[in-house]
C-alpha cells in the first residue's frame, strides 16, 4: 500500500482518503502483536524526537502517545503546560517555535481551540499530531474507534453504529463521524437537542433526538462523556434526568443488534451516560480500545516519520 | 513607508488657491448628476462643476476615464484612540483612509478608556483637527464605560461635538435603560447605532451557527441572535419615535425586519460591510484569524438577502466597521483572536469588483450608499459636490487592477481576509477639503 502520510502532519480525519485509512489500520495491527509481545522494544524511530505539548489534561491519550513513540524507539518528552512558560503568558507560536528550535521530529498537541493543531502545522517545521484540538478533531481516537470495530466485526462497511450523548462538544464525534462516513459505515447520532449540534447534514450521518432510535438494531454504539459543566451551563436539567431519558443501560441496549460492540473514549462517568454493569460485560471493548490506541499512535507517528518502512 | 508599491502624495499647492479636476466622469447622486465635467476648487471649497472649465489654476489633475465622486464616508471605524495605538491611531488610520478614498470617517467609542464623557469628547474632537488629513468625528458611548447599565453624559458630549450614540462591540441587553436612552435623546436627532447581537445567545461564538461550524466543532453565534435583537430596537423604535441605526447588518431575517419597520414609518437606518456583502462562513478556516469578525460572517442565503436589501433600499449604506489589530494580538489560536479586521484600504476595490464589475449594483447606487446617504442620517456637511460645500473629492479609476497586500497597508493592522485578492478599481485621488492626496 502507497504510504501518503509520510512527512504530513495528521490535522483531522477530513483529510483521509479510504486507503490511508486502511493502511493505518493495517500497520496498527502489526504494531499490536509488538505491544502483546515481550520486547517492546523497536528501532524505527531511533535517534527521533517527539514533543508531547497538551495544553488541556489528558491520561490515557497523552500517556498512549508517549509509550507508542518509546515503544517505536524515539525519545519522548512531555511537556506540562502547568509548570511551563506557557503560564507565563508565552504565545502559542513562540512555545512552538522554541520546540522546533530544539530540534523536535514531531509534536503530538492537545489544546483547547478549535484549528490549533492546524495552526501549529503552519507555523513550524516539525510533523504536528492532533491530539485533540477543542470540539473539532481528535483523529488518532476515530482511528483506534475503527481499528477496535473492524477487529471485532472483520469489516466496517454496512455496520450502523449509533453514537450518544454530547456530540455538540465532541472533537471524537466529529471524527468518528468522518471517518465512519469514509469507511462506509451508516452512522446515527443521538443526545438530547441541546447536545446536538444544529445543521449536521452531512452524507451518511442520521442525527436523532431519541437514544431508541439511534441504538436501534445498531452493530456498535459509541457512548460519549458527558462532562458535568453541562448540566450547569443549561444544557440538561440534571445528572439523574440525562441518565434516565439519554443513558445507556442494559434495558435500552437490547434494541441494538445481540452482538452490539459497546465503544467509550472514556473516561466514564458510570451511572451517568453509562451504566456500571455494561463497562464490564462482553459486549464492550472499551479495554480493548485503550490497547488499540496505543497501536494505532503507533501506527501514525511510524508512517508519518519512518514512512512505514 | 518604504517597500510600499502604493504611495500617498500630497500634489504641490493644492490647500490654498485653485485647483482643477478635469474630465472625470462626475457622479453626485445627492445632485442627480451624473456627466463628465470638470470640478474647480477654489480656497478647499466646490467652487464650480461643469463641463469645460476655461480658467486654468495652477494645478490640474487629470481625470479623464475616471470616476469622480464625492468624498467617501465610513461612518464605523475603529481608530483605537485613546489607549489602543498598537492597533491604530488617528495618524495611522487617517492614511489608511486616505489611501482607500475616504474623506470623513467616524470613529467607535470603544476604547481603552471608552468615549463616554465630554472631557474626552472634546479631546478627541481636538486631536482630530490637529491631526488634520480627514475629517474625523466622533461617536459617543451611550452608557458610562459602555457596561449598558448607566446613561452616559449624552447632552454633554452632543455639546462637545459628538456626531451620533453607540456601545459598539456589546449589545445593550437592559431593554429599559436603551429605551431611556432613545426617550432622552429624542429630540435632540442624534442617532443611535446599534451592535445587534443578543448577549446570551452569542456568549463564547466565534463564528456564524451553520454547517461550517457543526463541522468545526467552532462556537456559533446564530442569527437568530442578531434577529431579535433587531427586532427589539426597531420596536423601540417604534415605540418612542427615537432613530435606531443597526449596525453591520449580517442576517437576511434581520434585513426583512428592518424593511417591514421602514415600510411601517419607524425611523430605522441600517449598514452594511463589504465583508457581509461578498463573503461566506465557508471561508472560515479556525487556522486563519481574518475571518474573525462580530457579526460574523453568514451563510449564503444570507449574503443574498442582505445584498438584495441594499439594493431595494433597506439598508442605507456601506460602512467597513474598519477594526485593526496589533499582528500578535490575531496571529494565534482562533478562540482566543480578537474580532475584527482593517478595512478602509480594501473596501472600495471589493465594492467595485465583486458587486459593480459583477454588475449587481450600479454606480450611482453604490456610490449614494458611501457618500450622501451617510451624510444625510447623520447630519453631515458632506457627501455632496454642491458648490460652496468643503472640497472632499475621490477620485476612482473603476478598471485600475491591484493586489491586496499587507506590506501596502498604511493601517497598523493586519489579517485582512482580503489579502491576496486580485480586485479591479480604486481611488487614485482622495481631496479633503481641497488638499489632494495623489495615491501612486
Amino acid at each position: 500500500m502507497e504510504n501518503n502520510l509520510f512527512g504530513k502532519s495528521i490535522i483531522g480525519i477530513e483529510n483521509f482518503s479510504p486507503e490511508d485509512i486502511r493502511l493505518v489500520l493495517k500497520t496498527a495491527a502489526e504494531m499490536k502483536k509488538i505491544i502483546r509481545g515481550k520486547v517492546k522494544k523497536l528501532t524505527n524511530l531511533k535517534g527521533r524526537a517527539i514533543i508531547n505539548l497538551f495544553y488541556e489534561p489528558s491520561t490515557r491519550t497523552r500517556t498512549s502517545f508517549e509509550l507508542a513513540g518509546k515503544y517505536l524507539g524515539a525519545d519522548v518528552v512531555s511537556i506540562n503546560t502547568g509548570t511551563s512558560s506557557i503560564v507565563k503568558g508565552e504565545s502559542l507560536r513562540d512555545t512552538l517555535r522554541t520546540v522546533e528550535a530544539m530540534g523536535v521530529d514531531a509534536v503530538v498537541m492537545r489544546h483547547k481551540a478549535e484549528g490549533a493543531a492546524d495552526y501549529a502545522s503552519k507555523v513550524v517545521k516539525p510533523i504536528i499530531i492532533n491530539a485533540g484540538d477543542g470540539a473539532h478533531a481528535h483523529p488518532s481516537q476515530a482511528l483506534l474507534d475503527l481499528f477496535t470495530i473492524n477487529r471485532a466485526k472483520g469489516r466496517l462497511a454496512g455496520l450502523k453504529v449509533a453514537i450518544v450523548g454530547d456530540i455538540l462538544h465532541s472533537r471524537v464525534a466529529r471524527s468518528d463521524v468522518f471517518a465512519m462516513t469514509k469507511m462506509g459505515m451508516d452512522v446515527h447520532l443521538a443526545g438530547p437537542k441541546t447536545l446536538l449540534p444544529r445543521f449536521f447534514e452531512f452524507d451518511g450521518v442520521t442525527v436523532h433526538e431519541n437514544i431508541e432510535d439511534a441504538i436501534k438494531n445498531a452493530d456498535v454504539v459509541n457512548v460519549l462523556r458527558i462532562q458535568l459543566e453541562r448540566q450547569q451551563a443549561g444544557l440538561f436539567p440534571s445528572p439523574r434526568e440525562y441518565a434516565r431519558i439519554f443513558g445507556i443501560n442494559e434495558k435500552r441496549l437490547r434494541l441494538a443488534k445481540d452482538d452490539v460492540l459497546i465503544l467509550h473514549p472514556g473516561p466514564q462517568n458510570k451511572g451517568l451516560e453509562i451504566s456500571n454493569d455494561l463497562t464490564y460485560c462482553e459486549n464492550s471493548a472499551i479495554h480493548d480500545q485503550v490497547q488499540n490506541g496505543v497501536a494505532v499512535r503507533m501506527a501514525l507517528l511510524d508512517l508519518t516519520l519512518n514512512g512505514g518502512e | 513607508m518604504n517597500g510600499k508599491n502604493w504611495q500617498i502624495q500630497r500634489a504641490e499647492a493644492t490647500i490654498h488657491g485653485a485647483t482643477i479636476i478635469r474630465g472625470g466622469r462626475v457622479i453626485d447622486p445627492a445632485n442627480n448628476i451624473d456627466k463628465v465635467a470638470d470640478i474647480l476648487i477654489i480656497d478647499g471649497k466646490i467652487a464650480a462643476v461643469e463641463q469645460d472649465i476655461k480658467f486654468e489654476p495652477h494645478y490640474s489633475f487629470n481625470a479623464v476615464g475616471k470616476i469622480v465622486t464625492p468624498g467617501l464616508i465610513d461612518m464605523h471605524v475603529h481608530f483605537r484612540e485613546p489607549g489602543q495605538e498598537a492597533k491604530e491611531d488617528f495618524v495611522s488610520g487617517s492614511k489608511a483612509a486616505v489611501a482607500g478614498g475616504f474623506t470623513t470617517v467616524a470613529t467607535m467609542p470603544n476604547t481603552s478608556p471608552a468615549v463616554d464623557n465630554s472631557a474626552l469628547v472634546r479631546s478627541m474632537v481636538s486631536r482630530a483637527k490637529e491631526v488634520g488629513i480627514i475629517n474625523i468625528k466622533i461617536i459617543g458611548a451611550l452608557t458610562k464605560n459602555r457596561k449598558g447599565e448607566e446613561l452616559a453624559e449624552l447632552r454633554d458630549m452632543i455639546s462637545a461635538g459628538v456626531v451620533a450614540f453607540s456601545d459598539d462591540g456589546n449589545f445593550d441587553s437592559n431593554a429599559r435603560i436603551f429605551m431611556n436612552a432613545l426617550d432622552y435623546l429624542h429630540d435632540t436627532g442624534k442617532v443611535v447605532i446599534c451592535h445587534e447581537e443578543e448577549t446570551s445567545l452569542v456568549k463564547d461564538g466565534v463564528m456564524n451557527e451553520g454547517k461550517r461550524s457543526a463541522m468545526l466543532g467552532l462556537k456559533g453565534r446564530p442569527t437568530v441572535a442578531e434577529d431579535i435583537a433587531v427586532a427589539r430596537d426597531v420596536l423601540l423604535a417604534e415605540y418612542t419615535g427615537g432613530h435606531v441605526h443597526i449596525a453591520h447588518i449580517s442576517s437576511g431575517r434581520s434585513v426583512d425586519i428592518v424593511r417591514q419597520a421602514k415600510k411601517r414609518g419607524v425611523k430605522v437606518t441600517a449598514e452594511v460591510t463589504p465583508q457581509h456583502l461578498t463573503m461566506t462562513d465557508d471561508l472560515v478556516n479556525p487556522a486563519d484569524t481574518s475571518t474573525k469578525i462580530n457579526p460574523p460572517l453568514r451563510s449564503k442565503k444570507d449574503v443574498e438577502e442582505v445584498l438584495a436589501g441594499l439594493l431595494d433600499g433597506t439598508i442605507d449604506m456601506i460602512v467597513t466597521d474598519h477594526s485593526p489589530h496589533a499582528p500578535e494580538e490575531k496571529d494565534r489560536e482562533y478562540i482566543y483572536a480578537p474580532s475584527g479586521f482593517p478595512g478602509l484600504e480594501t473596501s472600495l476595490g471589493i465594492l467595485l469588483t465583486d458587486l459593480y464589475h459583477e454588475n449587481k449594483i450600479d454606480l450611482n447606487t453604490l456610490i449614494a450608499k458611501m457618500t450622501c446617504n451617510p451624510a444625510k442620517i447623520f447630519g453631515l456637511n458632506a457627501g455632496t459636490l454642491t458648490v460652496g460645500t468643503p472640497a472632499d473629492i475621490t477620485v476612482i479609476d473603476p478598471s485600475l487592477e491591484w493586489t491586496v497586500e499587507e506590506k501596502n497597508f498604511y493601517t497598523r493592522g493586519s489579517h485582512s481576509p482580503f489579502v491576496g485578492r486580485k480586485l479591479k478599481g480604486r481611488a487614485v485621488a482622495t481631496i479633503v477639503g481641497g488638499n489632494l492626496m495623489k495615491l501612486l
